[in-house]
């Protein structure tokens, strides 16, 4: 296992007003694999990722990667957040963006530029390096943010709803996009998102949570071919059945034979 | 459409430069019968602003209430930012230091005039002292505030690639805060003026503010209005010359905030 999550609880304040939005979580994603963690909307699943990154400590169990304890973000772990237009940085042109991050490497300086470049074309923005951020439309710059990952040359990549806030047609594009990159530079993805296509449809492996407080309610493997396409691999019948499947540990996590579901239950 | 666009705009333009002009011919021809002893026609005031300005007492008012000005605002911009940083990462420090600050900015700095004379005498110290001590508030306050105001997901976002600290403030937050930064520097540069002349009409020997006071005490009424006009014209110059300074440092501000909208 390249990542591994033990027993992972998160509760925010301490006492009768503890809030607790992690449960229990155990899971782990192997080396090159596509993990998409799906969950209702409000499950924890920022809560989680933050856990996962190093950037929240976990009340209870451990996050490792590679067997050492994560309790900041590791050297080769890279993150891609939702709200691009947040984390992209306004003052910075999208090459200093993209290059911001291998200051600390301390690679020459033909070497950040290679990188940087490589991972500007493969995401097929090397024509605005010099362009601001705030100059693009959305799409580009979460393509920013993702060249900005890759040129980090992570063993993992952390990906927080990163197409969420784009509109239909681009998050397809994007959504492809990141397959294609993933086979290109060969890096593990963990995808967390609440779109249940969107989860089925990149994943070799679904992790499905409950409401909060989260647990893990179902791991899944996604045994469809490789190679995905938006038309051909939604109009497979496995497609449909796994969606459906999906959709109901997610949506009417009652009707799913023989697993009670405590904590919607004793919420409803 | 786009030409009655930049119509318009050349219109919005001439109207911008047009009316001042059109208020001092205004003015230079309402005036030049005037007897008023306390408002000589503009043609009096501006032959007194040309034999007094330019530049016969260039050096020896002009000059030393510049030094004064920009020495003051320096330091207070040189000793604001590094504690309104301060203060503005760390609540432990702004929660002790916060009474002291709110107490020392509460004092009226004209008050502390006399106070300045008895311990630094009436010499530039004194007046640098005064400016420094007004202009340091806003400059701080807006310090402390746009730091605290940086976006937590940007830095998340350095964290998460394991910015050092040294390089996440002088990278991240810095810039980050400096729109804000700058709009306390704004505030403080017409402070620093306002500064300068006061300590210059209760204590001084020479500079623009002193001689303003001369002029009237010595019934010069000409003179007196060509200082007040040139220290109209010398916060006009500053307030431009700090915009473009502004426009520069912050360009990609403007950029992102236009583009949002």
């Amino acid at each position: 296992m390249l990542l591994e999550v033990t027993g992972l609880n998160k509760t925010y304040g301490q006492g009768p007003g503890a809030t607790e939005a992690v449960h229990n979580l155990t899971f782990g994603v192997q080396e090159s694999e596509f993990a998409c963690i799906v969950g209702p909307s409000g499950c924890g699943k920022t809560t989680l990722l933050r856990c996962l990154a190093g950037l929240l400590p976990a009340t209870r169990g451990e996050v490792t990667l590679r067997g050492q304890r994560v309790d900041r973000t590791p050297d080769d772990m890279a993150l891609v957040f939702q709200e691009y237009s947040r984390s992209l940085f306004p003052w910075m042109t999208v090459r200093e963006n993209v290059a911001f991050p291998l200051k600390r490497k301390k690679h020459s300086k033909a070497k950040v530029k290679e990188l940087v470049d490589r991972s500007l074309t493969a995401v097929r923005l090397d024509q605005f390096a010099d362009h601001y951020p705030w100059q693009l439309s959305g799409g580009m710059q979460q393509r920013v943010a993702i060249a900005r990952a890759l040129a980090y040359e992570p063993a993992i990549l952390l990906m927080d709803e990163p197409f969420a806030s784009l509109d239909a047609q681009t998050r397809a594009d994007l959504e492809d996009l990141t397959l294609q990159l993933r086979t290109e530079f060969g890096v593990t993805i963990v995808f967390v998102t609440h779109d249940i296509d969107e989860a089925v449809y990149l994943a070799d492996r679904v992790i499905a949570l409950t409401q909060r407080p989260t647990q893990v309610q179902e791991i899944l493997d996604i045994p469809l071919p490789r190679q995905r396409d938006q038309l051909t691999t939604k109009e497979l019948p496995e497609f449909t059945q796994l969606r459906a499947h999906v959709y109901r540990l997610i949506k009417r996590p009652d009707e799913v034979s023989g697993r009670q579901q405590p904590s919607a239950l004793t919420r409803a | 459409m786009s030409l009655s666009l930049s119509r318009r705009r050349a219109f919005l333009l001439a109207l911008e430069i047009g009316t001042p002009i059109l208020v001092v011919v205004l003015w230079y021809a309402l005036s030049a019968n005037s007897t008023s002893f306390y408002f000589p026609p503009l043609s009096r005031m501006l032959d007194s602003f040309k034999d007094n300005w330019l530049f016969a007492r260039f050096s020896s008012d002009v000059i030393p209430s510049l030094v004064r000005l920009i020495l003051g605002y320096v330091i207070s911009v040189a000793v604001a930012v590094p504690f309104g940083v301060l203060l503005g990462l760390s609540p432990t420090a702004r929660r002790a230091t916060s009474p002291i600050v709110e107490f020392l900015r509460a004092i009226p700095a004209p008050a502390l005039i006399p106070f300045g004379i008895v311990v630094m005498g009436i010499g530039n110290t004194m007046k640098i002292f005064i400016i420094v001590m007004v202009c340091v508030w806003p400059i701080m306050l807006n310090t402390i505030d746009g730091i605290r105001a940086v976006d937590p997901q940007l830095i998340d976002t350095a964290k998460a690639y394991r910015t050092g600290t040294w390089d996440r403030l002088r990278y991240v937050i810095l810039p980050a805060a400096m729109p804000q930064i700058f709009a306390g520097m704004r505030t403080s540069l017409s402070l620093a003026v306002i500064l300068m002349v006061i300590s210059e009409m209760v204590a001084s020997t020479n500079g623009i503010g002193y001689f303003v006071l001369q002029s009237q005490r010595t019934f010069a009424i000409p003179d007196m209005w060509s200082g007040i006009i040139l220290l109209g014209l010398l916060g006009f110059g500053l307030n431009v010359l700090f915009g473009i300074f502004e426009s520069r440092a912050l360009a990609w501000h403007r950029g992102a905030r236009s583009a949002a909208r």
